[in-house]
């Protein structure tokens, strides 16, 4: 009979462990300063600007003192338009491929073409946008040719993100639907969406961040002026976001007060998009609560 | 239970014969004949990956929702053929209910969980799903724990109570047949006698199959033992025969530990 094997605790692993762990405390908390100096340095810059004058007025294009209103409800309507085009598209080809596709070559391919589209650089996509609903469509630089544009940016992320969150549920609980009599649709709808709820929204924010953050797209395709009344919800007029707009007053430097403007834009975008991902937090949290 | 000396009375359930079972080229069934009446309970015996919760699955070809099968041979419900009879098998999944090994509630309250069935068949009335639940509730032993708390979810209850919750959910669309794999392998003793309790009220107007690794269990629930050894029937008789007389040696090597 062999020896007893003694297991005794090493002392090497456990110092593995304990520098690991005191590593990775060490990067996220260099990791969270790098965060909080960038956003406070662009708070900070943007603040002396920020009043309601700057909130409410209409830029002006020669002389200082002009305003983001115009820019800042055609980001957020901008936003709103492509996600009402890709949300639906996005959830459907993603509950296709995963819960009818099945598998073998098609589903391959198809999943192959939209992580290319994923991985499309914007600028690529701003092009297309241009020679397609600019020029070819004649539906020259306006929300609707950036909407739609901008939408193609978001729906392969959207279809990959509903795929990814619908094979993460549980098969048990997909049997159990069957096993009561549920059809396919009726278990999608009834049990693997709600259960799949706060990974879809997870990425709808970051695509919506995205969106609301892309500028070469919509230079190229919602233009870099604004309509003059306001609120415009026409889709024929331009339309220049906040993240246009900031890249326009810098480049185009006719502006006396063009950092000053840029300064301002840009703490109105890291603000909004930090409410938008709080608020979101937030309702993520009530829907886990109920689904998951 | 049903003894030897007391002739059957009541009529053939489910019957089966000459079926065979692929999961792709791979075979797991292989000629099995065999009947189940109604309003008994049907144990299913055999060592680990001999097929038995393949052969439950069968029942109500919830196998088809996941994987490529291929069933041949003849599967009956009320000599009607399942595969081919012209059944709808999402009717067959009402008429033929399944409790599986691992408790799975809807991440849902418990008062959705039971009353998740009867809504997608259109019931929508409150008073009548009311009355559903509770009914379901009491059937399944769980209404007096958890009639004051119907809103909370499910996923926080015990895995005693999350399976007679499975159950309620399972009786709540009324049955005909229920198929049961191991129900009892993730409890304890109590909450096990609470489900065996249970079996044996639910018969008066069910059909249960039950898988389960648990002699005793056999010999205490069920009125027939069907023995499986490699996807093959090996035998199938009372239980009290095949737990005092066995006709075949491997069957009596099994239920006395001398393999498997
Ligand atoms: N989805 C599947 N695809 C392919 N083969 C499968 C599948 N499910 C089960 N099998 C195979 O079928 C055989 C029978 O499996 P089954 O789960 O029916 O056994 P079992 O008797 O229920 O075992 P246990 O007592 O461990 O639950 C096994 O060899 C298993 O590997
Ligand atoms: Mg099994």
């Amino acid at each position: 009979m062999p020896a007893a094997i003694s297991y005794r605790p090493r002392r090497l692993s456990r110092v593995t462990d304990r520098v690991m762990r005191l590593a990775l405390w060490g990067l996220a908390l260099a990791f969270i300063a790098v965060l909080a100096v960038f956003v406070g340095a662009i708070l900070k810059q943007g603040w002396p600007v920020l009043n309601l004058g700057f909130l409410t007025r209409m830029p002006e294009t020669l002389d200082a003192g002009g305003g983001i209103k115009p820019e800042i409800f055609n980001s957020l309507y901008l936003v709103a338009l492509s996600l009402a085009i890709s949300l639906p598209i996005g959830l459907g080809a993603g509950i296709y491929m995963a819960e009818y596709a099945g598998q073998g070559r098609i589903l391959r391919f198809l999943r192959l073409c939209i992580e290319t589209l994923a991985a499309t650089p914007s600028i690529v996509l701003a092009l297309f946008g241009m020679i397609v609903f600019v020029q070819m469509m004649g539906w020259s630089f306006s929300i609707r040719s950036g909407a739609v544009t901008l939408a193609l940016l978001n729906i392969p992320v959207i279809t990959r993100v509903t795929e990814v969150s619908l094979l993460g549920v549980p098969r048990e609980l997909k049997e159990a639907s069957y096993g009561l009599g549920a059809t396919r649709l009726q278990t999608i709808l009834k049990v693997a969406l709600p259960y799949a709820a706060t990974g879809i929204l997870t990425g709808l924010v970051l695509t919506a961040g995205r969106a609301f953050g892309e500028s070469a797209i919509l230079v190229f395709t919602a233009g870099t002026n604004t309509s003059q009344t306001f609120p415009d919800f026409r889709l024929t007029v331009p339309g220049e976001t906040l993240s246009v707009h900031l890249w326009y007053v810098t480049s185009d430097g006719t502006l006396p007060d063009a950092r000053e403007i840029a300064a301002g834009t840009a703490a109105v975008m890291i603000v909004v998009l930090l409410v938008l991902n709080l608020s979101v937090r937030l309702l993520d949290r009530f829907i886990r609560r109920r689904t998951r | 239970m049903l003894s030897p000396q007391t002739p059957e009375t009541k009529p053939v359930k489910l019957s089966v014969r000459n079926m065979d079972f692929r999961y792709g080229e791979k075979k797991v069934l292989d000629g099995l004949s065999l009947d189940i009446h109604a309003e008994r309970v049907t144990a299913i015996i055999g060592p680990s990956g001999c097929g038995k919760s393949t052969f439950l699955k069968c029942f109500n070809r919830i196998h088809e929702v996941s994987s490529a099968v291929k069933v041949s041979g003849d599967m009956q419900i009320d000599g009607v053929d399942i595969y081919r009879g012209g059944i709808d098998e999402v009717d067959l999944r009402r008429r033929v209910g399944m409790v599986f090994q691992k408790p799975n509630p809807f991440p849902k309250s418990i008062y959705e969980n039971v009353a998740f069935g009867p809504r997608l068949f259109g019931m929508k009335d409150k008073a009548t799903l009311d009355g559903i639940v509770e009914d379901a509730l009491r059937k399944s032993a769980l209404w007096d724990e958890v009639k004051d708390r119907l809103k909370e979810s499910a996923t926080g209850m015990s895995g005693g109570q999350q399976q007679r919750l499975c159950i309620a959910r399972a009786l709540a669309v009324n049955p005909e047949v229920l198929l049961m794999d191991e129900p009892c392998s993730a409890l304890d003793p109590i909450a096990t006698a609470k489900i065996e309790e249970l079996i044996v009220e639910l018969k008066e107007n069910l059909t249960i199959v039950i898988v389960t690794h648990n002699m005793q269990q056999a010999a205490r629930v069920s009125d027939y033992t069907a023995f499986f050894w490699l996807g093959k029937l090996i035998e199938m008789d009372l239980t009290e025969r095949i737990f005092t007389t066995p006709r075949e040696r491997m069957t009596e090597d099994y239920l006395t530990g001398r393999f498997g």
